[in-house]
């Protein structure tokens, strides 16, 4: 599972070699650890919106370094931009060329993040087509804002050094200053997201707690993974007990070996159960408000794959990969909501992938149930909303695991490579995105299908 | 022992009734003056949960495992299922018939290797099969008397790993060896070493006194109550459709740990039919007069394996959000003379069982579920028979009518050991924890308390009986 590509372009001669060979040069990401949270240097906050000013002021709380010109500063971390206010095409230039002057500036592990609002045309996650309620907008304005997103993602190829680029969409309605527009935006400043690059994250309302405690985003929260004795699961699980929460990890009964040691490390109790068992909710509520009260957070990790080209698809491989990709999480969310023990704020975050984005070779089974989980997460959005909640979805990329290790070699090295960070993501990373779209922070955040992709290639 | 005790022995029952039944019933009146806690005489010990790893014949998987391994898994699956890692408890009684000499603590190193408290002590029973129940039953009565609010029951044994010792004229020799001071006093102790003693001894299940294997003492059982070979092999094949069924609904989720790669008993022949061990050869009684009809498929196999049971006072099971599955009601020994063939070696059940019904006023047919251990198909046969007949029940047991016959379809429901393998001290935990469970589903579904009997024969002419009621 380590990348000796990576170790080797970042040592002495291959370091050389790779440079003059004009090869990919990858470099370790700048990952959350504890009280180093941020981008080294200031951050230059370009644009004149209130949503700018609202997100300086939240910087300036965070102890950051907030600059507003990039002539003021030798030393950039990260730079946003406030394109919220765009009325048309010719409001992007400005903003951008002050940009294109303080890229040299921009240190190794950097952050460009945009602030602008959503307009229908190019998909951004589940934000795509027209947004229901959303006002006729003028066609210039539609222009500007998606221009937005086609400037941000070729931004986000351009960057090296560990530099991530993404943009937070504000609904129209949504206040510049929501709660979820600063927690996006701490977001994407943070280590958290070391592996999500050229994505948007639309905040959609007005709910969340921008005042969570950012080390703990989700202290106190009771909550339940699926899928959790091996790979994203058991980092998930670790990575949400790190953050605060108390969590119980679910996995199938052959996989108990391996939950129960997680379950004891963290002192809490395992779940072995099928999540295909028609009870899986029901028990798995028993078991938590039984033992808690009430139920905060899950996440829809338990996943298979059944990989054969269509041509050599048959039954069992492809109703067993629906059946639990797909089909569980539906039922089991369905018994989640019909229940009254859930906690006051229920967040759901759910596994896609980005084979259910853009489709994968030999894995039509796969990619169905995973774009199957975007669609049923967009629609039961209102309906966990109508209980104070959130449901999400994360869509992983290449993610350096059990799963991807048993790709052959040559294929494993391209893959990791098709992406603008140039390697593949670790469980750590899609174990922060979820944490933080668990956390009170993305309150406002709702439908929305994250990637956790370095922004690859495919389906971008 | 004199006339005196003897004169005295209707007096000194019924009254050892009356406490008891004061005991056994606490429930309302408790619940009504919410004195459970204070009161440690009316303290019921409640089973919670139960775990064992998947049994294994032995020579499989866990071939390089050793009871401790196996041992600290069980209990370690254990505390995970019910999240308490990390908690002290009052103690946690285990065991193993075939045991080394160096594991004289297994427990307690058991303990020290699992995710419980190091602080909380553990102590080994050896009371050969029954071990396990003999576990369940210190446990439970420590619960009982306020000594400890929580602590596990269990057992383990390994066939595979077990212990080689040599032979005795070797020990001898290394032992003065060992005592040597000067070297013609050393080569002195290597000459009395004779090739023979060369040979290790390999532990066996024959019975000291008399030198039969336990098969063999089954076998005269088997021949004295006319035991046919059908009815063996029906309820063999019973006991594999039995286990394999509870698989298949999911019952072993919350009961079975996966250990070593193995998930599933892999002794279970969920195809099992009476036609295919009718194709099987005899293995014991060839020797005897009468047709041989034990074969290895009605009878337990050497398996590798461990189990843990969970039992607490309400009130401790209560904080921590677990369900009470069942309470240990009661439990009765009995022994019997098998060494002058008096009494067949594993028919002490059938001595124990009439004791513990009589102490609670329960007859055979009060029972839900009857869990009666498959050391081989004709055991559990012969007891039933002899509990059916009059004599026996006249002659042997003191009773005016026979006990009579049990509903088959409350035996053994969810298989037993002729399927799931039989680890000697591993039994117990087992059979205590699935009909716990069991219990604790049917009283939910039928709304009203469920009873269960358990009886487990064991090595020495012995046999342990325990009632559970769902909690």
């Amino acid at each position: 599972m380590t990348d000796t590509y990576l170790d080797m372009v970042n040592s002495g001669l291959g370091k050389q070699l790779a440079s003059k060979l004009g090869l990919p040069r990858p470099v370790a990401l700048r990952r959350y650890r504890s009280g180093r949270d941020f981008p080294e240097g200031a951050v230059l906050v370009l644009g004149r919106g209130r949503a700018a000013d609202a997100a300086a002021s939240a910087m300036l709380g965070w102890d950051l370094d907030v600059r507003r010109h990039a002539s003021d500063v030798d030393r950039v971390g990260a730079v946003l931009i406030d394109y919220t206010e765009a009325q048309g095409p010719a409001d992007l230039g400005g903003p951008a060329l002050e940009l294109s002057s303080a890229l040299r500036k921009l240190r190794a592990g950097g952050r460009v993040i945009t602030l602008s609002r959503p307009a229908p045309g190019i998909g951004t996650g589940a934000a795509s087509g027209t947004l229901p309620g959303a006002e006729q907008l003028a066609p210039a304005q539609a222009a500007a804002r998606q221009g937005v997103v086609g400037l941000l993602r070729s931004v986000a190829q351009e960057m090296r050094g560990g530099v991530t680029a993404n943009g937070v969409l504000v609904a129209d309605g949504v206040a510049a200053d929501a709660p979820s527009v600063i927690g996006a935006v701490r977001f994407f400043l943070s280590g958290r997201s070391a592996y999500v690059d050229g994505q948007f994250l639309t905040v959609g309302d007005d709910r969340g707690d921008a005042g969570v405690d950012w080390e703990h985003p989700v202290a106190g929260k009771v909550a339940v993974v699926t899928g959790a004795a091996r790979g994203i699961g058991e980092q998930v699980t670790r990575t949400l007990a790190a953050s605060g929460a108390t969590v119980i990890p679910v996995d199938v009964p052959a996989a108990g070996d391996a939950l129960s040691k997680l379950a004891n490390e963290l002192r809490v109790p395992a779940l072995q159960l099928d999540v295909t068992d028609p009870q899986a909710g029901q028990k798995i509520l028993d078991l938590v408000a039984g033992r808690y009260g009430r139920l905060d957070l899950v996440v829809h990790n338990a996943g298979i794959t059944r990989d054969k080209m269509l041509a050599n698809m048959d039954e069992a491989k492809w109703n067993s990969v629906i059946a639990v990709n797909i089909e569980s999480q539906l039922r089991i969310t369905e018994t989640l909501l019909s229940s009254d023990k859930l906690g006051p704020a229920p967040r759901i975050v759910c596994l896609a992938s980005t084979s259910g984005v853009a489709g994968n070779r030999g894995q039509t089974n796969y990619a169905a149930s995973k774009a199957g989980v975007i669609g049923a997460v967009a629609a039961t959005a209102p309906l966990i909303a109508a209980k104070g909640g959130t449901i999400n979805a994360v869509a992983p990329g290449f993610i350096e695991s059990e799963m991807t290790a048993k790709i052959p070699a040559a294929r494993r090295q391209i893959s990791r490579r098709l992406n603008s960070l140039q390697q593949g993501g670790t469980p750590v990373d899609v174990a922060q995105a979820i944490t933080f779209l668990l956390s009170d922070a993305a309150g406002g955040v709702n439908g929305q299908t994250l990637r956790v992709c370095g922004q690859s290639m495919v389906g971008a | 022992m004199s006339e005196n005790t003897q004169r005295n022995a209707p007096k000194t029952t019924e009254k050892t009734t009356d406490t008891r039944g004061t005991g056994s019933k606490p429930a309302p009146v408790m619940a009504a003056t919410g004195k459970h806690a204070s009161t440690p005489a009316g303290t019921r010990a409640v089973v919670v949960a139960g775990n064992r790893i998947p049994f294994s014949r032995a020579g499989g998987p866990y071939a390089n495992a050793s009871n401790q391994d196996m041992l600290t898994a069980a209990i370690d699956g254990l505390v995970a299922r019910t999240g308490i890692a990390g908690e002290r408890l009052g103690a946690v009684a285990a065991g193993a018939v075939i045991k080394h000499s160096r594991d004289f603590n297994l427990t307690r190193e058991s303990v020290l290797g699992s995710a419980l408290d190091h602080a909380t002590p553990a102590y080994d029973v050896q009371m050969a099969c029954a071990t396990g129940m003999e576990t369940v039953s210190s446990i439970s009565n420590k619960i009982r008397l306020g000594q400890i609010e929580a602590g596990i029951a269990g057992g383990v044994d390994s066939s595979s790993d077990a212990p080689i010792a040599v032979s005795e004229g070797l020990r001898r020799a290394l032992l003065k060896l060992q005592r040597a001071k000067t070297t013609m006093q050393k080569i002195q102790a290597f000459k009395d070493i004779r090739p023979a003693d060369l040979t290790p001894a390999v532990p066996s299940s024959g019975e000291p006194r008399t030198g039969l294997s336990m098969g063999e003492h089954q076998a005269l059982t088997t021949q004295h109550w006319g035991i046919t070979r059908e009815a063996q092999d029906e309820l063999a094949a019973a006991s594999h459709q039995h286990l394999a069924a509870a698989y298949e609904r999911g019952f072993f989720d919350d009961l079975v740990t996966p250990f070593k790669g193995l998930t599933k008993d892999n002794n279970m022949r969920p195809d099992s039919t009476v036609e295919k061990l009718g194709n099987l050869n005899p293995v014991f009684g060839k020797k005897l007069s009468g047709e041989a009809t034990m074969t290895a498929g009605n009878s337990t196999p050497l398996t590798d394996g461990a189990s843990a049971v969970l039992i607490t006072t309400d009130e401790w099971a209560s904080q921590r959000g677990l369900t009470p599955l069942a309470e240990v009601v009661d439990t009765e020994s009995a022994a019997v003379d098998f060494v002058t063939g008096k009494e067949g070696l594993l028919m002490a059940p059938a001595y124990a069982v009439p004791r513990l019904l009589a102490r609670h006023g329960l007859t055979l047919q009060d029972l839900d579920l009857v869990e009666i251990h498959e050391a081989f198909a004709s055991t559990v046969l012969a007891i039933m028979k002899a509990w059916e007949s009059p004599e026996f029940c006249k002659d042997r047991l003191g009773l005016d009518a026979p006990l009579g016959s049990i509903d088959r379809s409350k035996l053994n429901v969810n298989g037993s050991s002729l399927a799931t393998g039989h680890p000697f001290a591993a039994t117990g935990g087992r059979i205590v924890a699935s009909t716990a469970k069991e219990l604790a589903a049917r009283a939910k579904a039928e709304g009203r308390p469920q009873t269960a009997l358990i009886s487990v024969c064991a090595a020495g002419g012995q046999g342990v009986a325990m009632l559970l009621r769902s909690a």
